[in-house]
């Protein structure tokens, strides 16, 4: 199916383009505002005008919506507090506009690494926002989260997924609380083997984490294939039950899980009860 | 029990004077009611459990078991008072050292299971619930964001023991390439990546910062000290139930620029 071109190829900021509707998009505090990192300049690493996040205005289907895309060729797609900033002011403005009246819709494209170190405690707290406001928004209108690849989601920005009503992944993807290397750091190379990328794969790729439920879509890599994943989660509208409810479920089978054996690719089956073949 | 005390388990006992745990949870969440204000209370502790389940969580991170045991309590306690005009007041007594770093925490979803927790809190924040955030030792990284950054007051004290960050130093350095002496050395100069409560305190994200004298075993005088400022802080927290407070510092006044900017925009 090549008659679709690739989506994980494009920049952020033509993700939000082709997410909203022709002609629609509109960017607010976009380069030529400079506003930008005020703390990695004194470590010697060279700012970018956006500081790496793209929030974009526009309709999805002639209804009003906000797209907010993290640039993942930037510092890895982490949040700073400007970058990290601009999510949560936009997602904060969204649900405003839902308690006014206005039903704007948010989308947003996940590709990040999590905290940028070099501003570690106000990226930390910039995530804590995030997270605010996407379970204030989520009241009023689905919030979908993308993770395409290839940066994949991870760290604090993983629970934010993980807070979206619906997450849209490719094959390319993964999603993920603790980066492999940092978890080879603190537990060994026999605990998590960061250089095995099938490895990885097989434990946070987009495949298994929508196998296991954790994600409600898997797409091909194609701008089409995932503008119609949106637009199908969207006419969902608000889930009558968030995946964070179901912690009875949850508790019930981690609790009875026998977890003598290291976890494979046939314990997450075991575990998830294959929810989706 | 040869259980291993954190600061959360010895604040949380004395702050409800030695209240029965509620039963049925994991040991590793412990959750005991007391009072705030004259009036009844809820307080939530992660803590060490040297024969966890989940052995990469044993000592006091919060991992997949204690993720959705917290975002059941929160939920259960939101529905509890479903039908009060005034809601309790929630306590998070924190000293969480990080979240559980291991194979079986990816494979079954620690990261959803701290969703779990963080929308938990935040929808007791949203439903009229004061949270509170107290912390009382280490409340590093994603352990943090599911146990306690959700709360409505940051109350902290001003302690060595105290550490707030979003990454362990060794782990920090590796990832940003750089030793752990650099990464010592530039932390010291900018704000947000130092590693000691002083220089947390000036990005404006804590509602109160406490000098204790005894932070391992509570005198009197301490606990009038931390009484009191939940008091002010669950007070403060029945007038607003948004983050906003939080962007007033010089420190992080990009922040609050974006915000001005966006909404001008917007």
């Amino acid at each position: 199916m090549r008659n679709d071109s690739s989506f994980i190829e494009l920049k952020a900021r033509e993700r939000a383009r082709l997410l909203l509707d022709d002609g629609s998009f509109r960017e607010l505090l976009d380069p030529f505002e400079g506003i930008v990192s005020p703390w990695l300049e004194a470590q010697g690493i060279v700012v970018q005008s956006d500081d790496g996040m793209v929030v974009a205005k526009g309709t999805i289907n002639g209804g009003p919506a906000v797209v907010i895309a993290i640039e993942g060729a930037f510092q890895g797609g982490s949040m700073g507090e400007v970058s990290g900033a601009k999510m949560a002011a936009a997602l904060e403005l969204a649900a405003e506009d839902n308690r006014n009246g206005i039903p704007t819709q948010a989308v947003l494209c996940l590709e990040t690494g999590g905290v940028r170190l070099q501003e570690a405690n106000l990226g930390l707290a910039a995530i804590a926002d995030i997270h605010a406001a996407i379970v204030d928004l989520r009241r009023y209108t689905p919030v979908i989260g993308v993770v395409a690849g290839t940066v994949g989601c991870f760290g604090g920005m993983s629970i934010a997924a993980a807070l979206c009503s619906y997450l849209i992944v490719t094959r390319e993807a993964r999603l993920g609380l603790n980066g492999p290397q940092v978890i080879e750091q603190e537990a060994g190379i026999d605990e998590y083997d960061s250089r095995n990328r099938p490895f990885i794969w097989s434990m946070t790729g987009g495949e298994v984490r929508f196998q296991s439920g954790l994600v409600e879509a898997l797409v091909g890599d194609g701008v089409n294939a995932v503008k119609q994943a949106v637009n199908e989660a969207l006419a969902k509208g608000v889930p009558a039950k968030h995946r964070t409810d179901n912690y009875d479920w949850y508790l019930d089978r981690l609790n009875n899980f026998d977890t003598t054996k290291q976890a494979d690719s046939e314990q997450i089956k075991q575990l998830f009860g294959e929810k989706r073949a | 029990m040869s259980q291993k005390l954190n600061r959360a388990a010895i604040w949380l006992d004395k702050l409800t004077a030695n209240a029965p745990r509620m039963a049925g949870l994991c040991a590793s969440v412990q959750v005991a009611d007391g009072t705030v204000d004259g009036k009844a209370a809820r307080f939530i502790a992660v803590v060490p459990d040297e024969n966890n389940h989940y052995p990469r969580a044993k000592g006091g991170e919060v991992g997949l078991l204690e993720g959705w045991t917290l975002a059941k309590v929160v939920s259960e306690t939101i529905a509890e008072d479903a039908d009060s005009a005034e809601k309790r007041a929630i306590v998070a007594v924190i000293d969480v050292p990080s979240q559980a770093y291991g194979r079986r925490e990816e494979a079954f979803g620690i990261h959803q299971a701290l969703a779990g927790a963080a929308a938990a809190y935040a929808n007791a924040r949203l439903a009229g619930h004061p949270v509170v955030g107290l912390i009382v030792g280490k409340a590093m990284s994603g352990a943090f964001l599911a146990h306690g950054y959700q709360a409505n007051r940051l109350i902290a004290f001003n302690d060595s023991g105290v550490m707030i960050h979003a990454m362990g130093k060794e782990s920090a350095a590796r990832i940003t390439l750089r030793t752990v002496e650099a990464l010592e050395k530039l932390a010291a100069t900018i704000p947000p990546m130092a590693y000691d409560i002083s220089n947390y305190e000036t990005l404006g994200l804590l509602s109160a910062l406490l000098d204790i004298a005894s932070p391992e075993a509570p005198e009197s005088a301490d606990m009038d000290k931390v009484n009191a400022a939940l008091v002010t802080a669950v007070r403060e927290a029945r007038t607003d139930n948004t983050l906003k407070n939080r962007l007033n510092a010089k420190n992080r006044q990009s922040s609050a620029l974006v915000r001005e900017r966006m909404r001008a925009a917007w």
